[in-house]
């Protein structure tokens, strides 16, 4: 058991034993993860919206989303791989940013809602299955495979795409996990 | 800023476990729990305390077989046919890498080698190797197997590329008749080596590594 002491803003500390960095205080300004996330929040709904690529050969043409590709996955007999698709690519990134967005509203309050460390708990269980980077490169192999046969153009959701890419772990790396935690108040043994 | 490492040097390290005290796996709040065989929920989030994860030697053996069994038709089966008037042509993983490095992407084909038949061929290994290896008690290069273990949970995702990859190349070419793409039965089995090693690395319970620590050096302890 460690006491991790207080630390400075920019300031990380490590465990003894293997070197883990076990506490980091973000620094920059305490708005910075909410505008973060409400701008996150707008790059996915437009990535999602609108196509991601489109293709053109001898006068035909096709245009793909995230969900787009899911569906057809589940179209051509692949059910539990367009699930996998759609829950990765689609389900828990939205549900992610959701939550902090709801997380970090929350925290502006002086009295922290009695959800907030169970909320807290699922935001880390949606992180390591939302894989909107590994998308983003598996969507460029694609467009470099199938560019070989055909035009293709990304879209103007690869862009919006492209961005919540990097919102994602901006939002976190601002964000004081640590401090939300200490701040969260709990019943007491005896209470259960 | 480089990490302040805490305290000084090897002083006496006093473990949770030890001191009859577990610590929450999602929040990191050190409770005294209501029991030592039952130790109940953390009081702060609510996730279930377990001061070693119930299993999970077991669960990890049970998940990682299955994953290296899947691992055999998800390279040996077609992940992408490809079927234009002149006929059907299918596409196995390896296939997908050759015909990236012979239409001349060598750095695209390296990258979906890594990611597609090294990362999850090194995750098999690694995880069997780190669960050797606490059951043998190895007392030697716990930082090392650490390190290890936060590698594996870390570039896991990244195998799922070629599930990606195969979907957005599905979705777009549906240009019948001239040409159409279906996915292969292989991406099924792919697709459940890489969740099927990434629930065993969650399933590991890396303080198992730093058991033997205590045994072997009460000094410390």
């Amino acid at each position: 058991m460690q006491r991790i002491p207080a630390l400075a803003p920019g300031a990380s500390a490590a465990c003894r034993r293997c070197g883990r960095i076990l506490s980091k205080r973000p620094t920059g300004p305490r708005d910075l993860p909410l505008a973060l996330a409400i701008t996150a929040a707008i790059a996915l709904i437009v990535a999602n919206s609108l196509p991601l690529m489109e293709l053109h050969v001898v006068g035909r043409f096709a245009s793909t989303t995230i969900a787009g590709g899911a569906y057809e996955m589940w179209e051509q007999g692949q059910r539990v791989t367009s699930i996998l698709v759609a829950f990765c690519a689609l389900i828990a990134p939205v549900g992610f940013v959701s939550f902090m967005l709801v997380l970090l509203i929350a925290e502006r309050r002086p009295r922290l809602p009695p959800w907030t460390g169970e909320m807290l708990r699922w935001v880390g269980h949606l992180q390591v299955w939302s894989m909107l980077e590994v998308v983003m490169l598996g969507i460029l192999v694609a467009l470099i495979k199938i560019a070989q046969l055909a035009t293709v153009d990304p879209g103007i959701g690869m862009y919006a795409f492209g961005a919540s890419v990097l919102l994602i772990p901006a939002i976190m790396t601002h964000f004081d996990k640590a401090d939300l935690w200490r701040r969260l108040a709990w019943a007491p043994d005896e209470a259960r | 800023m480089a990490p302040a490492r805490l305290g000084t040097g090897r002083g006496t390290v006093t473990t949770a476990a030890r001191a009859g005290l577990v610590s929450c796996e999602s929040c990191h709040l050190v409770s005294r729990p209501v029991s030592r065989a039952e130790p109940g929920f953390c009081p702060r989030c609510g996730e279930k305390l377990e001061s070693r994860r119930h299993g999970s030697i077991g669960t990890t053996w049970a998940l990682l077989i299955s994953a290296t069994i899947c691992y055999v038709p998800a390279n040996l089966l077609t992940v992408l046919d490809t079927t234009t008037p002149s006929g059907t042509d299918g596409d196995t993983i390896m296939g997908g890498v050759i015909y990236l490095y012979t239409s001349g992407s060598w750095p695209l084909a390296l990258v979906v080698l890594i990611a597609s038949v090294m990362i999850p061929l090194g995750k098999l290994v690694s995880l069997a190797y780190l669960l050797i290896s606490v059951q043998r008690g190895s007392a030697a290069s716990h930082r090392e197997r650490t390190r290890l273990y936060r590698i594996v949970v870390f570039i896991g995702r990244w195998s799922m590329l070629d599930v990606f990859v195969d979907t957005f190349t599905v979705a777009l070419v549906q240009l019948q008749p001239l040409m159409s793409v279906a996915p292969g039965p292989g991406v099924l089995f792919f697709a459940a080596v890489v969740v099927l090693t990434m629930l065993a690395a969650e399933s590991f319970d890396p303080r198992l590594i730093w058991d033997s620590a205590n045994k072997s050096e009460p000094k410390h302890g």
